[in-house]
């Protein structure tokens, strides 16, 4: 081992507070109250890291030769960074999230790919060290499945691409053949020769693994896959913690390594599938959706705003069931001012959040705190799943399949999946923009439920007439 | 970039006590702020930035030049983006005063 000199040793402290300060970031979120601070103390270590690591490396004080590289990049990347992360509207947080991850991953197989040419030029034909040649492999592949695959989730979150999972003849052929080309590749490079050109073909080869893997992948399970490919990030940049021998990026790239796992399972656990199910079942097809739209206009009684007012004002508990519609209508504003006024009239408003309502896990309570709703007027599934059937009216606002009792049948493609028990309460209204099916494409029986009334209209509007006719009840 | 073996083995006993570290963070956190975790979480791989700055300052060939360049711009948007917009949604989870 090398000796440290004393900015050496430093660089090992400031290693070891940014690590710190990243565990708390993560810990802290356990709280709201703790959550923000927890974020700017992340901010903060990651700060000291980067501006250590511009002035001091290798335990030499100094500004490199090509600072203006760092300058440059950073002065882009922010301004970037930064309009894209405060322009976006709470709504399109999964894709912007996307994004940056997408970033992220991208920097880690570039990062790959300069280390490894570097390599090779400085031992021209030699064979590079186990380690190290499996770890920039490693760096280079997953964050290029990463980058392509944000990209791609980015897309079809945005409307960009087809959200219906897109499948061509022989497409998981296609997947296979590209996984044994790159295991190939990467054992030819790591044990008989490190050769530039094969490397770049490698890079690509992933890259286009990453449309693969998510291309057939429905819209609805995109924010798994964000999740999963947070994931994936994580350990690339881990790898290059390995290859620079940086434990700022190895403590960092691991946690989120780990973390995005575990949020993935519990994501994938809250509808009751398999990660598995998720990435290769091709969930939700475009096809199914508009035939069941068709059908499924028969019995729906339909309700005006005002008798729904009258409804709600008249309760005594009344459940709101927000949705990706109230998310798309932007409607949670007039939401919490129809929460207001029915609390002024006496009633129990409650809002039930299922855990995969919206596009991400906790959509709906960003977008509520959004329009100052106190969170602790939002419950979970477990906590209010028996509170419906004391309940007068359930308030669905855009929401389809979380609520949709088919999951509690067999042969359904939710069958299973833990629904909020909305067909429990006394009176039902549903507000829906329009007949057809949810995002997953399944008929709802909820809708023809004998105490189902149907809202229908953009979710904004509607709640502004529901609050109107509350003011008047 | 010859690791010693001593390096090389305590890099990998901090590779897997901080995934531990990770998995037990993680769990603790409630489903409502799984949005912003996920955010949160991405913003810390943004410490790729310090990656791309290191092959940055050694960088010597046109090519070195312009491919770290790009990473570093990547990294930044990582970084910069992620915990500008954790804290957005972060933000909106303060208790209004009054409010129970």
């Amino acid at each position: 081992m090398d000796e440290l000199n004393g900015l050496g040793v430093a660089t090992f402290f400031v290693w070891l507070i940014a690590a710190v300060t990243f565990i708390l970031a993560l810990k802290f979120l356990a709280s709201p109250r703790t959550a923000r601070m927890g974020n700017l103390l992340g901010a903060a270590g990651m700060a000291l890291v980067v501006a250590w690591t511009f002035f001091i490396r290798d335990g030499q004080l100094g500004i490199p030769d090509t600072w203006w590289i760092i300058v440059i990049g950073a002065i882009i990347g922010s301004i970037a960074g930064w309009l894209g992360a405060k322009r976006v509207p709470m709504t399109a947080m999964p894709q912007m999230v996307a994004i940056f991850n997408g970033a992220g991953g991208g920097a880690a197989a570039l990062v790959a790919v300069v280390e490894f040419l570097r390599d090779t030029d400085l031992h021209p034909g030699e064979i590079l060290p186990l380690a190290f040649i499996i770890a920039t492999l490693l760096g280079a592949i997953i964050g290029s499945v990463s980058l392509t695959g944000s990209v791609v989730a980015w897309g079809k979150l945005q409307g960009v691409i087809a959200a219906r999972p897109v499948k061509y003849p022989g497409s998981q052929i296609v997947t296979a053949a590209l996984a044994v080309a790159l295991l190939g590749i990467g054992v030819y490079l790591t044990v008989i020769e490190p050769t530039v050109p094969l490397f770049l073909l490698f890079v690509g080869l992933a890259l286009i693994l990453g449309v693969q893997l998510t291309m057939p992948i429905g819209g609805a399970d995109m924010p798994v896959v964000v999740s999963l490919l947070n994931s994936y990030t994580g350990i690339a940049v881990a790898a290059t913690g390995f290859v620079l021998n940086n434990y700022a990026l190895l403590i960092a790239g691991t946690l989120v390594g780990a973390s995005g796992a575990i949020l993935t399972q519990l994501m994938c656990k809250a509808m009751n599938r398999s990660l598995f199910n998720v990435l290769f079942a091709g969930f939700g097809t475009g096809g199914e959706s508009a035939a069941a739209g068709a059908e499924g206009e028969e019995d729906l009684k339909e309700i005006n705003a005002e008798d729904a007012a009258v409804l709600m004002a008249y309760g005594k508990r009344v459940i709101i069931v927000p949705g990706y519609g109230m998310a798309v209508a932007q409607a949670q504003g007039p939401v919490r001012e129809l929460m207001d006024l029915l609390v002024a009239k006496g009633v129990d408003v409650q809002f039930a959040i299922h855990p995969v309502a919206g596009r991400m896990p906790g959509h709906m309570n960003v977008l509520l705190a959004e329009a100052n709703v106190p969170y602790d007027r939002l419950q979970e599934m477990d906590e209010i799943n028996d509170d419906f059937a004391d309940t007068d009216v359930a308030l669905v606002i855009g929401a389809n399949d979380v609520v949709n009792p088919v999951a509690r049948e067999e042969g359904s493609p939710i069958s299973g999946m833990p629904i909020l028990n909305v067909d429990h309460a006394h009176n039902i209204i549903v507000l829906k923009r329009g007949r057809g099916a949810g995002f997953a494409g399944i008929p709802n029986p909820l809708f023809s439920n004998e105490k189902t009334k149907m809202l229908f209209g953009d979710a904004k509007p509607s709640v502004e007439e529901l609050v109107q006719g509350v003011k008047q009840a | 970039m010859e690791l010693s073996a001593f390096e090389l083995l305590s890099a990998l006993f901090i590779l897997v006590l901080a995934a531990f570290i990770g998995y037990e963070v993680v769990s603790k956190v409630p489903t409502m702020l799984h949005t912003p975790l996920m955010s949160g979480a991405n913003a810390v791989h943004g410490v790729i930035v310090v990656g791309a700055m290191l092959v940055a300052a050694t960088a010597e060939s046109p090519i070195a030049i312009g491919i770290s360049l790009v990473a570093v711009i990547f990294g930044t948007i990582n970084v910069v983006g992620g915990f500008v917009v954790t804290d957005r949604m972060l933000e909106m989870f303060k208790k209004r005063p009054g409010d129970r």
